[in-house]
């Protein structure tokens, strides 16, 4: 009975965030902050964490692969797939989901607790279109650009560590990469990057307007905002490999 | 005017209370008082369909805001004033902002135009070298100030105030029950004001509504509260003579 409650109430608060996008005058201002705080705000931990998941791959691939019969190029090829694939968008949503996910819904249930959402509402705000589009918006827009970020920092990193432990030279790191490069892998991973931004800021936003019970309620909202979207980026991960590749 | 009609409000199978009747003219003010739980609070958020009951209507100008469409709603809702129990300001913005926030977005004024109103409705409430001050900043009844200017800045027709003097010492009190007269008589506002303060109730209520045993008990004028003989109601008063 709980899980068809959340589920209408999910699907509610998506409706009415969809059909209040024309009331962009209501948002603007807040889109903008938003995509700051979600995008430009997030490129730091998002560029750290591919850089070092780039080195670390390279190294792993060159430690496996001993046999003289592979080129070296190979693990240029590796690193800079599993990067734009999988690892860059799935990185990424797992560390914003915890980053954004868990500001959004601590900053929406605090105001919902706090009874500032009630009293955009007795102003006459769509309390929706004002907090939870721009959010969402900003997720959808601001998602595809980090990820953008983690793959060249992912490349970057991989090409890093194969210099400094001597396991492959730029060229060959290049030259494997060049080799393996679709641009659908691309387009493949900018699709995830928005299905996550979409997942992670709609479950942040869900769990953050609906708090209740004071701070522990904003607790237990936040961290079940986190947890939901960690799981839901992995789910769709699958689903969307199941279905586009 | 407002008229509340047959009101029954529950949450799950807990009943708040049930066959609430009201009427509240214009120009007036009436208190709701009543145990802390009783649902005052609750019965406030009816008034301007922040909740929704399980029967009856709420008439704003004979108007049922049940009925209306969400874009109705919020232009009933724009006839109301909210000073909540918190404040609930804005805290990603100033002090100053949050009372230029409604202007910002509901209103055609220029910059200049919304710092002179701005700056008038801060006056009103005595705080007028607030300045940028962030919220975090501001004391309680600093606090409960900025919510009543901002809740005054639109000019409404209605004004709501959920405990507006809980929390406060007995002169910061005193200073809100001033405000609360001085806005019902020079802004022809209605009002209705949640407490369970005694001492505020008589100062600034011309009619007074009692919530116990979840029922409206008793519904009348001051004077006549002040003379009725329900014990319930004689229990309640005194027990908030007694605390101060």
């Amino acid at each position: 009975m709980q899980l068809f409650l959340e589920i209408g109430n999910y699907s509610r608060l998506l409706y009415e965030a969809i059909r209040s996008m024309t009331e962009f005058k209501t948002y603007r201002k807040n889109l903008f902050t938003e995509m700051v705080k979600t995008g430009y705000d997030s490129l730091g931990i998002v560029s750290l964490a591919g850089f070092f998941t780039g080195a670390v791959l390279t190294i792993q691939t060159s430690y496996q692969f001993t046999s003289a019969l592979i080129p070296k190029s190979t693990i240029g090829a590796i690193t800079s797939q599993s990067m734009i694939i999988e690892l860059a968008a799935v990185i990424s949503g797992l560390v914003l989901a915890g980053r954004v996910g868990a500001r959004i819904a601590t900053e929406l249930g605090t105001m919902r607790v706090s009874e500032q959402i009630d009293a955009l509402e007795s102003m006459g705000f769509n309390s929706v279109t004002f907090l939870v589009m721009p959010r969402l918006l900003a997720g959808i827009f601001m998602f595809p650009v980090i990820y953008m970020a983690a793959v060249v920092f992912g490349i970057f990193g991989g090409i890093m560590a194969g210099i400094m432990t001597n396991s492959v030279t730029v060229f060959e790191f290049m030259e494997g990469a060049r080799l393996y490069f679709f641009p659908w892998d691309v387009a493949f991973g900018m699709i995830k990057s928005f299905v996550f931004g979409f997942v992670i800021t709609s479950i942040s936003c869900y769990k953050g307007y609906y708090a209740a019970g004071g701070a522990e309620g904003v607790g237990n909202a936040t961290t079940q905002a986190t947890v939901l979207s960690c799981i839901y980026v992995l789910v769709s991960s699958f689903l969307l490999a199941a279905i586009l590749l | 005017m407002i008229e509340v009609k047959n009101l029954t409000k529950s949450f799950g199978e807990n009943l708040i209370w049930e066959n609430v009747n009201l009427t509240i003219h214009e120009g007036e003010t009436l208190a709701v008082i009543g145990k802390s739980g009783s649902g005052k609070s609750v019965l406030l958020k009816h008034l301007n369909a922040l909740m929704y009951p399980d029967s009856g209507t709420v008439l704003i100008d004979g108007k049922n805001i049940f009925d209306l469409s969400y874009v109705d709603l919020r232009l009933v809702r724009q006839k109301f004033g909210v000073l909540f129990q918190g404040a609930a300001l804005f805290d990603s913005i100033s002090a100053h902002e949050n009372v230029a926030f409604p202007l910002r977005y509901f209103t055609k004024m220029s910059e200049a135009e919304i710092n002179a109103r701005v700056m008038d409705c801060l006056e009103m409430v005595n705080l007028s070298n607030i300045g940028n001050k962030s919220t975090a900043d501001l004391s309680g009844g600093m606090r409960k100030r900025v919510g009543l200017a901002r809740a005054i800045v639109l000019q409404p027709k209605y004004l709501l105030y959920d405990e507006p003097t809980s929390g406060l010492d007995p002169e910061t009190s005193n200073e809100i029950n001033e405000l609360i007269v001085h806005m019902t008589k020079n802004l022809s506002i209605t009002s209705v004001v949640i407490s369970h303060d005694m001492h505020s109730v008589l100062d600034v209520a011309e009619k007074a509504a009692f919530i116990d045993g979840q029922q409206l008990r008793w519904y009348g004028t001051i004077d006549e509260l002040k003379k009725s003989d329900d014990q319930r109601l004689i229990e309640f008063t005194r027990a908030s003579e007694y605390q101060i």
